[in-house]
């Protein structure tokens, strides 16, 4: 056991960058998913019927398909309609699209239940369309949906072990193909949760900043 | 009701309905610099309805509001204005709400330098030695780096007020700014509110203090069900109402003064 240890040990140039390879996915996708999804929000919550009817329907497309499957269709399916992307790229498009979903619908119940009254000042002093959004209504609704980012931001660094499947050298990728070559699955595997674990531990860190930033602010 | 040569704030036959309910019906006055208008009546009568008409929070159904002159909400060719226009009419309106409304994500003295800075886009020197200038004047100026969270409802209120002031505005609407205090800290926000009066500041006040309507205001205008019952001088209001209505409604405040000092 020892044995197997040390050689996932000697090949530890590979797991750090597989780990480095799952931080940088992970999170670029949540911060552009974020993005899209604040982008999305508005859209959900707007007054045109059609267009609240479309990023609806968007977002509770996307949030019923097994990520796994999306990533398949992304990567093999597009191809055939004559969409072509390295695994990088479809993993990369994957991971947005499918969390821009996520991140709109968490930002748009923070922003239901947000008091009306301080908005509403907003709008009295002057604030109107995206000036409004920007500086009156997205800090608070970083602030209480932060907590809720952060365990997405977990969600998608568990998510993106499924692009293992398009070979894309992340975390899980490494792992399996260090097992598979020296078979060492236990050590292997292992060494993979606890650098998961590791990378949740860090991303535990960055929300509890921001819950007392809001504490602060309650 | 005379006219006034060039009033801040001209209200003409302002209708507003919510559903079959109409709330508002054909209301118009007139508000000159400097006066402070206390806008009285029972609950539900519409007065928060007609303050959020002025600044067209709520779109009226029918009527005209002018802020010196300058048509609100509506162009002069009668189209619905655009959201920037009518924002930047809007910071000439400061705002005062019940429940302060202030802006929770950030400390007291941005929240009185986020609409000038972002709206209005004055120097921000200028604007941060005004504001500074401001919260001393309300007593606060040792509060300024503290959230919004950690102050009592008096002090809330107080940087509200200063808030709306930052903005300089032309005029200042009031929607019960006591209502939701501890009585212990009503005082000191009536205090503010008289020093502006004296001032000078141009405002309409809904309040249900009628003691400091009975001493501050120029003017008084009495709502019921939706519609402008009585408008006078706070002497002819308290001591010679002309109606049955507002009779009624101050022998119950009356009544209710009595109890309370009981
Ligand atoms: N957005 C709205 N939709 C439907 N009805 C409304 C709306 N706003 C106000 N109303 C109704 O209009 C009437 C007048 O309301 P308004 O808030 O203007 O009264 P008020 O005089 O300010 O009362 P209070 O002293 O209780 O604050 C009330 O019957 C109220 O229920
Ligand atoms: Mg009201």
């Amino acid at each position: 056991m020892i044995h197997d240890f040390g050689i996932v040990w000697d090949q530890r140039g590979l797991l750090m960058s597989g780990l480095a390879n799952t931080a940088l996915l992970s999170v670029i996708a949540a911060v552009v998913s974020l993005l899209l999804g604040s982008a999305l929000t508005p859209a959900m919550m707007s007054r045109r019927r059609a267009v609240a009817g479309a990023a609806r329907a968007f977002v509770d497309a996307m949030r019923c398909i097994p990520f796994l499957l999306f990533a398949y269709i992304v990567y093999y399916g597009l191809p055939s309609l004559g969409i072509n992307f390295d695994n990088w790229s479809a993993g990369l498009a994957a991971l947005m699209l499918y969390n821009t979903a996520y991140m709109a619908e968490i930002l748009r119940g923070a922003w239901a239940a947000m008091p009306r009254e301080p908005i509403e000042a907003g709008t009295a002093f002057g604030f109107s369309g995206v000036r409004l959004f920007r500086r009156i209504v997205l800090p608070g609704l970083v602030l209480s949906a932060g907590p809720v980012v952060g365990n997405q931001l977990i969600q998608i660094i568990k998510d993106s072990a499924f692009l293992t499947i398009i070979a894309l050298p992340e975390l899980t990728h490494a792992a399996s193909s260090i097992q598979s070559r020296y078979y060492v699955p236990f050590a292997a595997f292992i060494t993979a949760v606890a650098l998961y674990w590791g990378l949740c531990l860090v991303v535990e860190g960055g929300v509890n900043v921001l819950r007392r930033l809001a504490d602060a602010r309650r | 009701m005379n006219a006034l040569p060039h009033p801040v704030l001209n209200v003409v036959g302002v209708s507003k309905s919510f559903g079959a309910v109409e709330v508002l019906s054909d209301i118009s006055f007139q508000v000159g610099k400097g006066e402070t208008v206390c806008v009285l009546g029972p609950s539900g009568s519409g007065k928060s309805t007609l303050l959020r008409c002025i600044n067209w929070l709520e779109k009226p159904d029918a009527g005209h509001v002018y802020l010196n002159g300058e048509p609100v909400g509506v162009t002069s060719a009668g189209v619905v204005m655009n959201d920037r226009r009518l924002s930047q009419i809007r910071t000439r309106i400061g705002m005062v709400f019940q429940h302060f409304a202030l802006w929770p994500h950030l400390t007291v003295l941005q929240n009185l330098i986020e609409a000038p800075l972002q709206v209005q886009r004055r120097p921000r020197a200028e604007i941060h030695e005004e504001a500074l200038a401001l919260l001393a004047k309300v007593g606060l100026h040792d509060k300024r780096d503290a959230f919004p969270a950690r102050l009592s409802g008096g002090q809330k209120q107080r940087v509200g007020i200063a808030r709306a002031l930052a903005m300089r505005p032309d005029l200042l609407l009031f929607d019960e700014p006591t209502s939701a205090l501890d009585p212990e800290l009503v005082g000191e926000v009536l205090v503010v509110m008289r020093d502006l009066a004296h001032e000078g500041m141009t405002m309409v006040i809904v309040t249900h203090e009628m003691t400091f309507a009975r001493e501050a205001a120029t003017r008084v205008l009495f709502l019921d069900r939706g519609r402008m019952v009585e408008t006078g001088t706070p002497d002819q209001f308290f001591s010679r109402p002309a109606t049955e209505r507002a009779r009624q409604f101050l022998q119950r405040y009356a009544a209710e003064a009595v109890t309370a000092q009981r």
